[in-house]
């Protein structure tokens, strides 16, 4: 079963992917590291590591590289990763952003899916290039400037999705912390629908609001937490996709919980 | 390895007899936690009500609630730990704490979260209900009950059904202020002198058959002021324990102090009255209470024996070697058991903390080697696994050394315990948290705890007067407060010596204030002089409970001596001299006291 939103579905689960594998239907983006991926992956899946995404991530790169794993605008694409679903957020979002309409997460980590005793092989499928249009959908992303001024309007959210520690040694002023570790349950990178809205309600999370989440450095944890807004169809959401590390480098003001020192609860 | 690789790997054979959960408090702290922001319930309610659940305040900021997940008798079981694992990871700082009273405590918890802590520990059978506010806190049980070589018989089934009955009972829900029940196995173990009420098993003989009962304390406590509890009667047998907690309960209920916040825990009461007039309004209140109780009130004891299998091993791996560090940690963590071939291991911590994933990897360790498949928190912010057998302790040492949690010394005086202090309090006034951690560090690093001299001794740090890290109750106990030299304020820590829990349990004596950066300095020389002056059987507790009664016969005769020799290292240096002196640990900015509104009694 899929959720299905506005924009289409968030989540592919592994029962779909595997009948989609066999129609031939899908294009299967793995964003593990190249050493993992070639030692065995979902059958038919391409490789794309987050870190080959992300040494140059301009729209005009990425429609190359979308173009060499042969997705053009109508590709049904699932992302998946073995990072708790954050990295493959981030390309999903990445994707998103260039004006694919069709993108989804799996449900769930690869080791999972190996636990479960699916199928995988270590074969590299053979890619016909293909050609995808740009069309960039800004109302998806944050940038510094924007959020500077966003962040003081009654209905703009910002969410900090780092842990909590990271969060109270030091945040975007106004910032909510929402650890991504509380996105997930068990073994799904998302939480059911019902147990995602109770948590977010519980936190003031809903309705109309724009909501902008950030992390430590490059868009992962908070992009899952993109994706966790829109699994329970809050409708405007954005991702800061450069996050905390850019805020700090242009040394705009932070805020910290002060007066304690919670470090030192600290096991590590 | 993630948590859901091991509930895949290792199915649970022991499991809770007890649900201590409700699932519909966490929809009901939800809404009111809603109701509290939008203003339609007022500050004093709501925070009776937080406090009611087990969610505590957290230091100067209304934001955020610490969880105190009680574990009556201690009893916790490995999927317990995985999900409280979990549960720190999502909703706190990626680390527990075990307390002094055998609860598991999640700090930094966004109040808008604590229900949804609440749900995690409802499906696993666990509850915060009454962990903190006016009401029977978590009903203690001494770790080694049941395989303690000493006891005569096992009190964990009574502490069970006390914890059992009293929870949710509408009698304790608005007590004068909390109220504390330990039951422990032996005197040596103790613990029972210090609290509300204690109990320590006994039998008597009566016609040729054998009777079971208690010697119960009352009217014990640590704080601000701390008392030493009297014991009721030589002997209460079974039958009269709960109609004697009952009407101790109703006379503290009636007769505590509801207007005076720092004077209304029992032991005030009882202190005020005079003993021998508490203890017979207790003897009178108790008739009341057997004349008038229907017949089925009355404590659900579950006696059936808990099931011991030696778990199967997987591989053999017996032609190995135990690694480095191995005899030391035996020696310093494990205690034989009773039944024999069997020894109880204590984990090593760090004033109490833990990780999530040393909590998960703990649950996995749990499983593979204790015999009952289930672990007990213990008295000083540590967790015990027991019937574990012999021949299976090298391969366990193998198994904690991979996850961290094979220090050693966490049943000597190297497991200091320090309170939450600065990194969580709001009546904190010093980082009493860290600083057990750095004297510890320094144990360790210097091997005290494998000097047979110092085994039996304790260390305790509270960052303020009102006790919760029981300094009063350690053989070199610290509790924390400011001082200054002209404008420069520093973190200072009143110090006391000879206190102790067991069966001659008495109050540290106060010695002298020492700077918080001269604390390990003071503790080595109070060390240095005992093995100057002591005879050949001495160990540190036995000299120094001579000095402090001044029955000490070399040139060390009172506490007072061992203050001169002391005076020297607590001389604060100017800020030029030593700027480091001037900070607390765990903190880079000048020293300052600086505290909220307590929750706690004072």
């Amino acid at each position: 079963m899929c959720c299905l939103t506005d924009s289409g579905k968030i989540i592919t689960d592994v029962d779909s992917l595997r009948s989609e594998i066999r129609d031939k239907s899908v294009r299967v983006i793995d964003v593990r590291r190249e050493d993992d991926y070639k030692q065995d992956h979902i059958p038919s899946a391409v490789n794309l590591p987050l870190a080959n995404l992300l040494s140059d991530d301009s729209p005009e790169r990425v429609a190359k590289l979308v173009n060499s794993l042969g997705i053009d605008d109508e590709t049904s694409v699932v992302v998946y990763d073995d990072t708790f679903g954050a990295l493959a957020s981030r390309v999903a979002w990445t994707l998103e952003y260039l004006g694919h309409a069709d993108v989804s997460l799996l449900e769930t980590t690869y080791s999972h899916w190996k636990s479960l005793g699916l199928e995988n092989d270590n074969q590299t499928p053979e890619i016909q290039a293909k050609e995808h249009s740009v069309n960039l959908k800004p109302e998806i992303l944050a940038t510094s400037d924007y959020l500077e001024t966003a962040k003081n309007r009654d209905d703009v959210m910002l969410i900090d999705n780092r842990e909590r520690l990271n969060f109270l040694e030091q945040h975007i002023p106004g910032a909510i912390s929402l650890p991504y570790r509380t996105l997930a349950s068990n073994d799904q990178i998302l939480r059911p629908k019902d147990d995602m809205k109770r948590l977010l309600e519980n936190r003031g999370i809903s309705g109309n609001s724009e909501i902008i989440t950030y992390c430590g450095s490059v868009g992962t944890l908070s992009g899952l937490a993109y994706y966790a807004l829109k699994s329970v169809d809050l409708p405007n959401a954005k991702l800061y996709v450069r996050s905390f590390k850019e805020w700090k480098k242009l040394e705009k003001p932070t805020e910290k919980q002060e007066d304690a020192s919670y470090w030192d609860l600290s096991a590590e | 390895m993630t948590v859901s690789d091991l509930k895949q790997s290792a199915p649970d054979s022991a499991k809770p007899k007890i649900n201590w959960s409700s699932i519909e408090e966490a929809d009901n702290f939800a809404k009111t936690v809603k109701l509290f922001r939008q203003g339609k319930y007022d500050a004093d309610s709501f925070r009776r009500f937080r406090l009611q659940h087990g969610a505590y305040g957290t230091r100067m900021t209304g934001d955020y609630a610490m969880v105190r997940i009680k574990l009556p008798a201690g009893e916790v079981y490995p999927h317990q730990l995985e999900k409280i694992s979990q549960l720190s990871e999502q909703y706190s700082i990626g680390s527990a704490h075990l307390s002094t009273r055998e609860n598991i405590q999640l700090h930094w918890v966004i109040l808008e979260d604590v229900s949804e802590i609440f749900r995690g520990l409802a499906e696993v059978g666990l509850t915060s209900r009454e962990a903190c506010g006016n009401s029977v806190r978590n009903v203690m049980c001494s770790p080694l009950s049941g395989v303690c070589p000493d006891e005569i018989f096992d009190a964990t089934p009574y502490a069970l059904a006390t914890a059992r009955f009293f929870l949710r009972n509408p009698m304790a829900q608005n007590l004068p202020r909390k109220f504390k029940f330990n039951f422990t196995c032996c005197e040596k173990c103790g613990m029972v002198r210090i609290v509300d009420v204690g109990l320590i098993p006994q039998t008597r003989e009566i016609n040729g058959t054998t009777q079971r009962g208690f010697k119960i304390f009352l009217g014990g406590g640590l704080g601000n002021k701390s008392y030493i509890g009297h014991q009721l009667e030589e002997f209460t047998p079974e039958e009269d324990l709960l109609y004697t907690s009952i009407a101790v309960m109703r006379l503290f209920d009636r007769l505590g102090d509801r207007k005076n916040l720092a004077r209304n825990r029992m032991r005030y009461l009882v202190n005020d009255m005079g003993w021998e007039k508490f203890q017979n309004l207790v003897f009178k209140e108790r008739a009341i209470v057997r004349a008038t109780q229907s017949v089925i009130t009355q404590l659900d004891v579950d006696l059936s024996p808990d099931e011991i299998k030696r778990p199967i091993r997987i591989s053999d791996e017996s032609g190995e070697s135990a690694p480095d560090g191995y005899a030391r940690w035996l020696k310093t963590n494990t205690i034989q058991q009773k039944q024999s071939e069997y020894r109880s291991v204590f984990i090593t911590l760090e004033a109490g903390d833990i990780t999530a994933s040393q909590l998960s990897s703990l649950a996995g360790i749990i499983r593979e080697f204790s015999a009952e498949g289930k672990a007990r928190t213990g008295f000083v912010q540590n967790i015990a696994i027991r019937y574990v057998h012999e021949d299976d302790l090298p391969r366990l040492y193998s198994r904690l050394l991979n996850v961290g949690l094979a220090k050693s010394g966490s049943l000597t005086m190297a497991a200091p315990i320090g309170c939450s202090g600065t990194t969580s309090c709001n009546l904190a006034l010093t980082n009493s948290h860290r600083l057990a951690k750095e004297v510890q560090r320094k144990f360790l690093e210097l091997k005290l705890d494998e000097d047979e001299d110092l085994s039996d001794s304790s260390i305790k740090i509270s960052g303020c007067p009102n006790s919760c890290g029981q300094h009063g109750i350690a053989t070199i106990g610290f509790f924390g407060g400011g001082a200054r030299v002209g404008k420069d304020m520093y973190a200072n820590y009143q110090m006391s010596l000879g206190g102790r829990s067991d069966g001659d349990s008495m109050l540290g004596l106060t010695c002298l204030r020492v700077p918080a950066k001269r604390v390990i300095p003071v503790i080595l020389k109070i060390i240095e002089i005992f093995k100057e002056h002591k005879k050949p059987d001495d160990t540190l507790k036995t000299w120094l409970h001579r000095v402090v009664n001044e029955n000490e016969d070399s040139e060390i005769k009172s506490i007072k001596d061992i203050q001169k020799l002391l005076e020297p290292l607590v001389v604060p240096p100017t800020q030029e001299e030593d700027p480091d002196f001037y900070l607390d640990y765990g903190s880079d900015a000048s020293y300052h006291t600086k505290t909220g509104k307590g929750e706690c009694a004072a």
